[in-house]
């Protein structure tokens, strides 16, 4: 119990880093970042106006704490270009990618861990070669190459498929699955090969074990040695790398929303890059830091029921 | 792997007569990675030379060609000779490749020793690491371009910085292990000054893991460059870049797919080649962790 507690509160410091990092970025980086932001056609009273609204005219401790503050409170503060509150532009761009995000993890653990355990199942032969080629290749092709590749064949060729865009849930399943489907797939292919390589590595290493060969020789069939045996044996290091490797996905999910025109966070970010609207993408950094961290927080604390020997 | 006494002799053998077809059975991998990265690099340095149109000369008249006889790959919206911007694309993408993996490397030993040998520094350094981890490196990249003024050295900023903290992670634990041996501890029984030790025992050992961590850190950063300059917050968009070149390719992928496939394609290789080198360079120096993967 206290470990669950300590587990919990130590969340509080990293979260704290992460407001820092984004908070002195603005600070740290070269040149006037109120002439940056206000863009290169701003009059000097527009760059004023600029510093007066993010609160750069005022010492450096004195705008962290008040930053700090609002942050607290949930206030983000308003956007340069827009100025419509940050939390506003966040939330009515959430959606579209929470479904992304949860349809390509989801696609990549499907495959990923059967994938993962045939190969080390198998291990030597050339369905595991084969299975881990296809790891490699995945981890190496650009999101976006994938995605056009999709497109100009699912899309284009075969026109099985919409070409871009996004329907949401309440428009009807079909339309919405249709639009998600090549993005969920495009974008989880990267994260599907890091889970199937750690889980052949888990699995290979647990397969070596004693208890295994005992069970084989007490004459466990193998679907029940894999995955009754094994696979539970495998599983912490396997969802470790599941919950780690959401950094890597969230990342993927910017680009893919980009390839097929989805507006979510993702495209927001892009926008807010090119418009120098420094305050959203302030707030998009903390937001998407603060999911990683409490996915991360739960996977931690389902050890526990994963694996009842450790015991908080 | 358990070998019979017969199989060894072979191998002994082999290796005794032709020692450079026994390293490429040992290691095709490592072989295959650094023949095609081999390639890519002869491409990208000779782009000048061997490319037959410059990269940045448009012409109204050529506009959207598709792949032919005069121009290889076609020619995208500008008129301009998508073959000669690939060739050009490569010298970006490796150029930054590089910089990124000796940035980063550079910049977390330091951090990782200090981490290492320090117990206050390690607090501070590695909350700070965790914090960073917790944002994504592309997301973190991003956020660092729209506050500078893009340009080549902008962009090897914004990407060396996300992968800091993994240099950062695996410094800190090598040197918690080898400062625990004992020839090191004999060095500081004998007055060994910190620094020195720091050069010339604690480095050398933890080079190797460095060696194929930084060509993963490559191989990703190669991956990034495309990501940022396809987003548009990457290499200015005048340079021929990969990345430039399939964002401007974007507004036309319906007409001409093939301004997108080409550079798509040569920056998979590229990657490739980049993660099949490492893949063989780990299992070649490091087998205690090769076997495990």
């Amino acid at each position: 119990m206290l470990y669950v507690v300590k587990r919990i509160l130590a969340v509080i410091p990293v979260l704290g880093v992460v407001a820092v990092v984004v908070f002195l970025l603005l600070h740290l980086s070269p040149g006037d970042p109120a002439a940056l932001i206000a863009g290169d056609t701003a009059s000097s009273d527009d760059v004023e106006r600029v510093r007066q609204l993010l609160g750069l005219d005022r010492p450096l401790y004195e705008q962290f704490v008040s930053w700090l503050w609002r942050l607290l409170q949930g206030d983000m503060g308003v956007s340069v270009f827009t100025g419509l509150p940050v939390t506003r532009m966040i939330g009515q761009r959430i959606e579209p990618t929470l479904w992304l995000t949860f349809l390509t993890i989801s696609f990549a653990v499907v495959f990923a861990v059967p994938m993962g355990i045939i190969a080390a199942w198998r291990a030597g032969t050339w369905i595991d070669r084969a299975l881990m080629a296809l790891a490699v290749l995945s981890f190496s092709l650009p999101v976006f190459l994938i995605g056009y590749l999709f497109i100009f064949g699912f899309s284009i060729k075969l026109a099985w498929l919409p070409v871009q865009g996004f329907r949401s849930l309440s428009e009807g399943f079909i339309p919405f699955i249709q639009h998600l489907i090549l993005p969920a797939v495009s974008g989880g292919l990267v994260y599907m090969a890091l889970i199937a390589r750690m889980t052949r590595a888990t699995m290979l290493e647990v397969l070596g074990e004693d208890y295994i060969r005992t069970a084989r020789a007490r004459g466990v069939g193998s679907r029940r040695l894999l995955l009754r045996h094994a696979l539970k044996n495998a599983a912490v290091p396997i969802v470790t790398t599941i919950g780690l490797g959401i950094a890597l996905l969230l990342g993927g999910v910017i680009v893919t929303e980009s390839v097929f025109a989805i507006p979510g966070i993702g495209r927001l970010t892009v926008e807010s890059v090119l418009r120098h609207d420094y305050p959203v993408i302030q707030g998009i950094v903390l937001v998407v830091a603060a999911v990683y961290v409490f996915i991360n927080l739960a996977i931690d604390l389902l050890y526990t029921v994963l694996d009842p020997r450790i015991r908080y | 792997m358990a070998l019979t006494l017969s199989q060894i002799e072979a191998r002994v053998d082999a290796a005794g007569r032709h020692p450079g077809r026994a390293f490429v059975r040992r290691h095709p991998l490592l072989v295959i990675g650094g023949a095609l990265l081999a390639l890519m690099a002869l491409i990208a340095f000779l782009a000048p030379w061997v490319a037959p149109y410059s990269p940045i000369e448009m012409s109204v008249l050529k506009r959207l060609k598709p792949p032919s006889s005069t121009n290889f790959f076609g020619t995208d919206a500008m008129g301009r000779d998508v073959f000669s911007r690939v060739l050009w694309g490569g010298r970006v993408s490796l150029g930054v490749g590089m910089s990124v993996a000796l940035l980063a490397t550079i910049v977390g030993v330091m951090m990782g020793m200090v981490a290492g040998f320090s117990r206050t520094a390690d607090a501070v350094i590695m909350r700070v690491m965790d914090g960073m981890m917790a944002i994504p490196g592309i997301l973190l990249a991003v956020a660092m371009m729209a506050l500078m003024r893009a340009s080549i050295q902008t962009v090897v900023i914004a990407i060396a910085v996300p992968e800091i903290p993994r240099v950062v992670r695996l410094v800190r634990s090598l040197v918690l292990v080898i400062r625990e041996q004992p020839y090191v501890q004999a060095a500081e029984a004998i007055g060994t000054r910190f620094h020195w030790i720091l050069l010339r025992h604690v480095l050398p050992n933890a080079l190797t893991p460095l060696i194929v961590q930084g060509t993963f850190i490559c191989a990703s950063a190669v991956l990034f460059e495309a990501y940022l300059s396809f987003l548009g917050a990457g290499t200015p968009p005048e340079i021929p870049s990969w990345g430039n070149m399939m964002a401007e390719g974007r507004a036309v992928v319906q007409l001409a797919f093939n301004i997108i496939l080409f550079p798509g394609i040569f920056l998979g290789l590229t990657v490739l080649s980049i993660n099949l080198l490492g893949d063989g360079l780990r299992d070649m120096l490091d087998p205690k962790i090769a076997r495990r993967l």
